[in-house]
């Protein structure tokens, strides 16, 4: 690979997972009570997707990397404040829903349009990475969604490891069931990666890379006009947080023998 | 009104069968068809469908479609993709219901796209209201429970395992319509070139085990004597999982620790994550301990039945009104007298088995 990569990130963001999650009805369907106050973070799974996309892109001379960002343009600006200063990227947002109520279907279909839309891209040293489920709809489709759009056919979801062979080639391993990674090789670009952990630690803010970056993500904000997503024929007919309180027997007073002694015989029933 | 369900699966790892949530799926696609009076299809897909389509012959199915043959044995997009958008089409089923194995998670979605139809994944539950099909399924990450329906077809839903009863009859004679998918030189870009095992020394995730043990920071952090004991924490817990056969969950702040360069235990893989953005796993029971948090975590165990936990924090978020009962004691002590018990416990069953013969 002479040319490097061109890797373009899907990932949007989520409410902070400390939240506390309220459904509320609107005419549109169901969404979150306060979501707009809600403090929000990039998508845990689309965060370690960027941060495998800077890694490699930084080992393969020439590559560069898009995060395309569908959501709230107030949202997608106040978690690039953190997002921009760990690693490189080039900022695309699309200011439309990123709840998690929204259909699949439709995200892949804007998601599309704008990889489509960004006229840097060369289609044959195209990456697409992104996480292989969100933590709002938590679907694991929209991924595949795309890359049919894009007519990639070399699709991996539950990515842990991407490695370059000496050929150009890649290696892959993918989630499968029983904590075990199935393991492929697939002859190179274009190909689309929905990740999972990856293995790399989250990047050290970097005020230099930050400064870089905002030199984008600013004005590509101000660029970014309303996308509608269409509700694609989804319609719900209710959305509730679990109820079930448990009533949690509290036993302070038993040694550590009686305690173990408890367990195994549950454990054994 | 629906007038034909498909119900599409592939073999098993070994072959001869078909994965065990399969069956539970079989199971919610007859009785969907008997509530709608319409029509099944069987489609399989895998190297050699024989054996698996005569688990299921006796379900009653108008017809059972496959593709097979080398080129679909293994779990890779674009063959499996091909495969059952074949089936698909054959079938012409407006419902089309599969388990959510991670080689169909990895396909499915895509299938939708290419018959213009929609796709629902992690699905918990199908009921027929009014004679609408409506299907549940979590968003955000277990916290809230969605009901809905949809307008589009054909509608693939992949479901969970462990929400329904699986089907069991008795091997027949299958009588199979072999669909010929020839794939393009793209569809074979990639090769699967096998399994590998995580790092860990033991295997520690055991999907089909009766008990989630989860294990929380807590077992890496300073003991009584002011000092970790993360060696003996290995060994307690390693101990535990062997002789109990249970499944190995670590909190998030257990799994990360390994990139904040504190001690760790050497087994625990961002793969043993469960929670708000680890794995919610179905085990009919569970057991934590050393467990803190709040809601992120408790999503962890949010499909176990039965649930305990041992903690030294008598107020502890993870275990006040989500556990049945909470022991508050040390763990280390009170693991370490458990895998005494249940390993004198396995030696006289053991030792029954064999005075037997």
């Amino acid at each position: 690979m002479t040319n490097g990569y061109h890797i373009v990130v899907c990932g949007s963001v989520v409410p902070d997972p400390l939240q506390t999650l309220e459904p509320v009805a609107t005419p549109n369907g169901p969404a979150l009570k306060n979501e707009m106050m809600l403090p929000a973070v990039l998508d845990p799974w689309a965060a370690h997707a960027l941060y495998e996309a800077a890694d490699l892109a930084s080992k393969v001379a020439g590559s560069k990397v898009w995060l395309v960002s569908v959501g709230p343009k107030a949202k997608l600006q106040q978690v690039m404040m953190t997002i921009a200063q760990r690693v490189n990227f080039e900022f695309v947002p699309v200011d439309s829903s990123a709840s998690g109520f929204a259909d699949a279907h439709s995200t892949a279909a804007l998601l599309a349009e704008t990889i489509q839309g960004i006229a840097e891209l060369d289609p044959w040293r195209l990456l697409v990475f992104g996480g292989w489920e969100s933590a709002s709809r938590g679907a694991g489709a929209t991924m595949q969604l795309l890359g049919e759009r894009l007519e990639i056919l070399d699709q991996f979801q539950g990515v842990d490891q991407l490695r370059v062979l000496a050929d150009g080639s890649f290696e892959v391993l993918e989630r499968i069931e029983g904590g075990r990674h199935q393991v492929s090789v697939c002859q190179g670009a274009p190909a689309l990666f929905g990740w999972a952990t990856g293995n790399l630690p989250e990047p050290r803010n970097n005020p230099q890379v930050g400064m870089a970056n905002m030199r984008t993500v600013m004005p590509a904000l101000l660029r970014a006009k309303p996308a509608p997503l269409p509700t694609g024929g989804w319609h719900f007919l209710s959305a509730s947080p679990p109820k079930q309180q448990r009533q949690t027997r509290v036993v302070k007073d038993l040694s550590p023998d009686q305690i173990a002694q408890e367990i195994a015989e549950w454990v054994g029933k | 009104m629906s007038k034909s369900i498909l119900f599409l699966a592939h073999v098993s790892d070994a072959g001869n069968t078909l994965p065990k949530t399969s069956y539970e799926v079989l199971g919610t696609a007859l009785k969907l068809t008997k509530q709608f009076g319409a029509r099944l299809t069987i489609g399989l897909i895998g190297a050699d469908v024989t054996a698996a389509a005569e688990t299921i012959a006796a379900a009653g199915a108008d017809r059972i479609l496959a593709v097979s043959g080398p080129d679909f044995a293994t779990a890779r997009y674009a063959s499996d993709a091909a495969a059952a958008e074949a089936i698909c089409r054959s079938a012409g089923a407006e419902l089309i219901l599969a388990p959510a194995t991670s080689r169909f998670m990895r396909s499915l979605a895509g299938v939708a796209h290419r018959l213009n139809g929609c796709v629902d994944t992690h699905v918990t539950t199908l009921e027929a209201v009014n004679g609408e099909l409506c299907a549940t399924r979590w968003h955000y990450r277990q916290r809230i429970e969605g009901v809905f329906r949809r307008s589009a077809r054909p509608w693939i839903m992949l479901l969970e395992s462990g929400c329904e009863a699986a089907w069991t009859g008795q091997p027949a004679a299958a009588k199979i319509e072999e669909i010929p998918v020839t794939l393009p030189k793209a569809a074979t870009r990639t090769v699967v070139t096998g399994v590998r095992a995580p790092k860990s020394d033991a295997q520690t995730i055991r999907p089909d085990a009766n008990l989630l043990f989860v294990a929380g920071a807590g077992w890496t952090k300073k003991q009584a004597d002011g000092k970790p004991h993360v060696d003996v924490a290995e060994k307690l817990i390693l101990d535990f999982l062997r002789v109990s056969g249970a499944s190995l969950g670590g909190s998030k702040s257990l799994v990360d620790q390994s990139g904040e360069s504190e001690a760790v235990l050497g087994f625990m893989t961002h793969l043993n994550q469960v929670g708000q953005t680890g794995s919610t796993p179905r085990h009919a029971k569970g057991l934590s301990t050393c467990c803190h948090g709040e809601e992120p975590h408790v999503v962890g165990w949010r499909f176990i039945n039965e649930r305990r936990a041992v903690n030294l924090d008598p107020n502890c978020g993870w275990a006040r009104g989500k556990a049945d009962v909470l022991y508050i004691a040390d763990a280390f002590e009170v693991v370490a007298k458990l895998n005494a018990l249940l390993a004198e416990k396995s030696r006289i069953s053991s030792e029954a088995v064999v005075s037997q013969d």
